[in-house]
């Protein structure tokens, strides 16, 4: 089969120096469904931004029907023959199906008019042609996902795609939409259209394309036709060898419940369940570990806990007190801590000073406050402090927080987090985008914090030190909590991998284990 | 009291008042709906309208005609929200703030304008300014009660009604409507479709400046026959409320803006009746304020309401 698309030596660099595509090469022939996979962060979402013309790449050449090509934009791209459907769907709410699929080449009446009756019939007839049942005249709010689905595959194709990116485009889907939508697929493929098919669902990618590439850390690691592989093969290549950080870690003692956590759900704008009735209870002296691909819930259920998000159902019961939607004020009165999982925009004030943010949540107290007035020099005193005590390198606490490397930001959101008057302590991310030196000083609190005997939910992507932190594990996929583990040492990657991905399901009756009732 | 709110009610001389108090605030919120719709906020609605009706006075008195003066007082209005176009959507300003800006700005440039060419701070009456002219329709004014309330109107007040149709033809049976709302509600979208978004806001910053500039006209060419200081009486903010009111159509408009005139016109008459005027004075910002407060209730309500919905029928597959 011929080669439609080809990326050589491609490289991308992003501003802050992080090498997202290292001199990947990539061939797509016409005709084939490519499946793309890798873990999160492996960079297929910057390599498709590059073959999409969103971004230019650093090095490296991109070629089309053997011929080089260099797009400035999306536009550009499109206009070559390219079309992506994005992870988050390109369409306006209140405008009909017909309405989106022609917006930015809308038919015309003789008099000038908007032709909304030829939208339509345009709708309708390419719907028939590529057998992707839509309702044209219906708005997007009040269609299902699915739907919404096919309409952003129809855009591109309305706009003349030949080759067609997906990315992750089952994320959002059931199962028996997602059947739907692969066979609708393979009928394009057919056709004559190029598919390349990014996922980190492996059963997906086996069911579906006929050929995988993998990536890992920004390079092509291995491309397979799909007869000649099978999954643990792929799976060994997208893992790789993880190192797990050795720590000095006693025995868990888990006491009594702190956070008790019932039936909490959570429906984004879109209408998409992110969260799906989620109960577990937190013990004291035990860190529970939460895993699960991005985006399957987690950070929503860190919002809803913490006070950023209100659940639509269920509870949150601290001992005695009901936390049901509280504000984040009253969360931390009830002795709840959370270290944020982005430092930039809710960890940190960044045009503030260390001890300013240090002290964010205790200013008002009496220590630090008398008759309406900060008393500077105790605030100076607890910030000082609190610096030495976490090692955060700056010139003076009156720094701005802004001027700090990623490392010492989150140092001072773990520092304050850490030393607030909490016995719950909900920690996401806690070393996203920090360097080796700070991540082990930052394992190492978290762990003596355990042996304080508080309570702590950790959240974390990086399944590395989920694992070697948590005592107890609980996996969640769609929204809903798929297993739990009470020995997070007696598991293996290999088969949280296997619950991560939804291919396999605890039953309910051990999931339930986890409320420890 | 009862007694008097029905003589009140039945009068058609009390509703010629509404309609003429309702023609600006329709025409402002009118301009709010478009720039919202395109998900750009007009503060200076206020400053646009006060220019206009200053320009108004100054340019038909000068020229002696009162059709130089509304379209000076137009170019007025529209200056302005090419002003608030350019800080918040060239040099990436946040469009509240320059509007609030721009609106203080006028408050108190167009005293020092008046000031310097009248030598009054407070009135234009020295000015030998013109008034657009009342028409009588034909046909509607024989119409037996009707025809009073309707009919006799200044000119700008068929103006207002005729901009509820071209605003609804713009939003709804152009192509640019549809731009206009993809740029609005989802701008990577309407960019992803090749719309450029900035090019749709400044076409909805300058039809909300004509529809602003008409109405500050009007207020000082018809409604009053003089520019007085602050004579827009922050009809331009109560626009921004409206348009709320109003959930972003030409036709929920009219409705916004009956409350504000509704309440207005009943001002005016309560002031015979001697209770407190400044108490009164308030009394059509405040209906506003509350009706703004409902809808917002009423549309969260229903919000959460869908969601429950979509969460729950997500269970039952």
């Amino acid at each position: 089969m011929e080669t439609i698309l080809q990326a050589v030596d491609l490289c991308k660099v992003y501003g802050n120096g992080t090498a997202a595509n290292k001199f990947v090469n990539l061939t797509v022939r016409r005709g084939e469904i490519l499946g793309l996979v890798g873990e999160n962060g492996a960079g297929k979402s910057t390599l498709m931004k590059v073959v999409y013309g969103e971004e230019p790449p650093s090095s490296g050449t991109l070629l089309l029907d053997g011929k080089s090509v260099r797009f400035g934009s999306s536009r550009d791209a499109i206009a070559a023959g390219i079309g992506m459907v994005h992870q988050h769907f390109m369409l306006v709410p209140s405008l009909t199906l017909a309405e989106n699929l022609v917006l930015g080449r809308e038919p015309r009446k003789k008099s000038g008019m908007y032709d909304l009756n030829r939208a339509v019939r345009i709708a309708e007839e390419l719907s028939a042609k590529y057998n992707l049942r839509i309702i044209p005249r219906a708005r997007v709010v009040d269609v299902s996902v699915s739907m919404r689905q096919k309409l952003e595959i129809l855009k591109t194709l309305y706009r003349g795609a030949r080759i067609l990116i997906l990315d992750e485009p089952t994320s959002v889907l059931t199962p028996q939409e997602t059947d739907e939508l692969f066979a609708e697929l393979k009928a394009l493929r057919d056709k004559g259209q190029t598919i390349i098919f990014i996922s980190h669902k492996l059963g997906e990618v086996f069911q579906l394309c006929d050929r995988v590439t993998v990536m890992r850390d920004g390079a092509v690691i291995a491309t397979h036709d799909i007869g000649d592989v099978d999954r643990q093969t792929i799976s060994n290549e997208m893992v790789g060898r993880e190192v797990r950080l050795t720590l000095d870690k006693k025995a868990a003692a888990p006491g009594g419940t702190a956070l008790e956590v019932r039936d909490l759900s959570f429906v984004d704008d879109f209408g998409i369940t992110m969260v799906d009735r989620v109960s577990f209870s937190l013990r004291k002296g035990e860190i529970l570990g939460v895993v699960g691909v991005d985006g399957n819930g987690q950070s929503e259920l860190v919002r809803i806990l913490t006070g950023h998000a209100r659940t639509l159902t269920g509870s949150v019961r601290k001992g005695g007190t009901d936390l049901t939607n509280a504000s984040p004020r009253k969360v931390r009165k009830a002795g709840m801590a959370h270290v944020a999982e982005d430092r930039m925009t809710v960890g940190t004030a960044l045009p503030a000073s260390i001890a300013d943010n240090l002290l964010a949540d205790r200013y008002s107290e009496p220590a630090f406050t008398g008759g309406g007035f900060l008393r500077r020099s105790a605030i100076q005193a607890e910030a000082k402090g609190i610096v030495q005590r976490f090692d955060i390198r700056c010139s003076s606490p009156n720094q701005a927080v802004a001027s700090l490397s990623g490392g010492n930001m989150q140092k001072v959101v773990i520092g304050r987090e850490f030393t607030a008057a909490a016995d719950v302590l909900v920690v996401s991310q806690p070393t996203r985008g920090v360097d080796i030196g700070a991540i082990e000083f930052i394992h190492r609190t978290i762990l003596s914090m355990r042996d304080e005997g508080k309570a702590i939910l950790l959240v974390s992507s990086d399944l590395g030190e989920v694992l070697s932190l948590s005592d107890s594990l609980i996996v969640m996929h769609s929204g809903k909590i798929v297993a739990w583990f009470p020995d997070a040492s007696a598991v293996t990657d290999k088969e949280l991998g296997l619950y991560m991905l939804g291919l396999k399901t605890q039953d309910e009756i051990e999931i339930r284990k986890v409320l420890h009732e | 009291m009862m007694e008097f709110l029905a003589s009140v009610f039945g009068s058609s001389n009390y509703w010629f008042i509404v309609v003429r108090s309702t023609a600006p605030i329709l025409l402002v919120t009118l301009g709010a709906v478009i720039t919202e719709q395109a998900g750009i906020k007009n503060m200076a609605l206020e400053g646009s309208m006060l220019w206009a009706a200053l320009t108004g006075v100054l340019a038909s008195a000068w020229t002696g005609s009162p059709w130089i003066g509304l379209a000076a007082g137009v170019a007025a209005g529209v200056a302005i929200a090419l002003v608030l176009g350019l800080f918040a959507l060239k040099l990436d300003a946040n469009a509240v703030l320059v509007g609030i800006a721009l609106n203080l700005l006028s408050t108190g440039g167009t005293v020092f304008v008046l000031f310097s060419i009248t030598g009054d701070k407070g009135i234009s009456s020295s000015l030998p300014s013109k008034v657009l002219p009342m028409v009588s329709v034909p046909l509607l004014r024989d119409i037996p009660w009707l025809g009073k309330v309707l009919s006799g109107q200044n000119l700008i007040v068929y103006l207002a009604a005729a901009a509820v149709v071209v605003i609804h033809v713009i939003l709804n049976k152009l192509t640019i409507g549809r731009r206009i709302r993809a740029t609005g509600e989802n701008v990577e979208a309407a960019r992803a479709a090749g719309i450029d978004p900035d090019r749709i806001k400044f076409f909805t910053l300058i039809v909300s400046g004509v529809l602003a500039g008409l109405a500050g006209c009007f207020l000082s060419m018809g409604y009053t026959s003089n520019f007085t200081s602050g004579i827009s009486a922050g009809r331009g903010y109560v626009a921004n409320a409206a348009q709320v009111v109003a959930g972003g159509t030409a036709v929920g408009s009219i409705f916004a803006a009956l409350i504000f005139g509704v309440t207005d016109a009943l001002a005016t008459f309560l002031q015979s009746r001697g209770l407190p005027p400044e108490l009164i004075q308030a009394l059509p910002y405040a209906v506003t304020i509350l009706g703004f407060v409902v809808v917002t209730l009423v549309r969260d309500r229903r919000e959460a309401a869908r969601k429950l919905r979509l969460f729950a029928g997500r269970d039952d597959r």
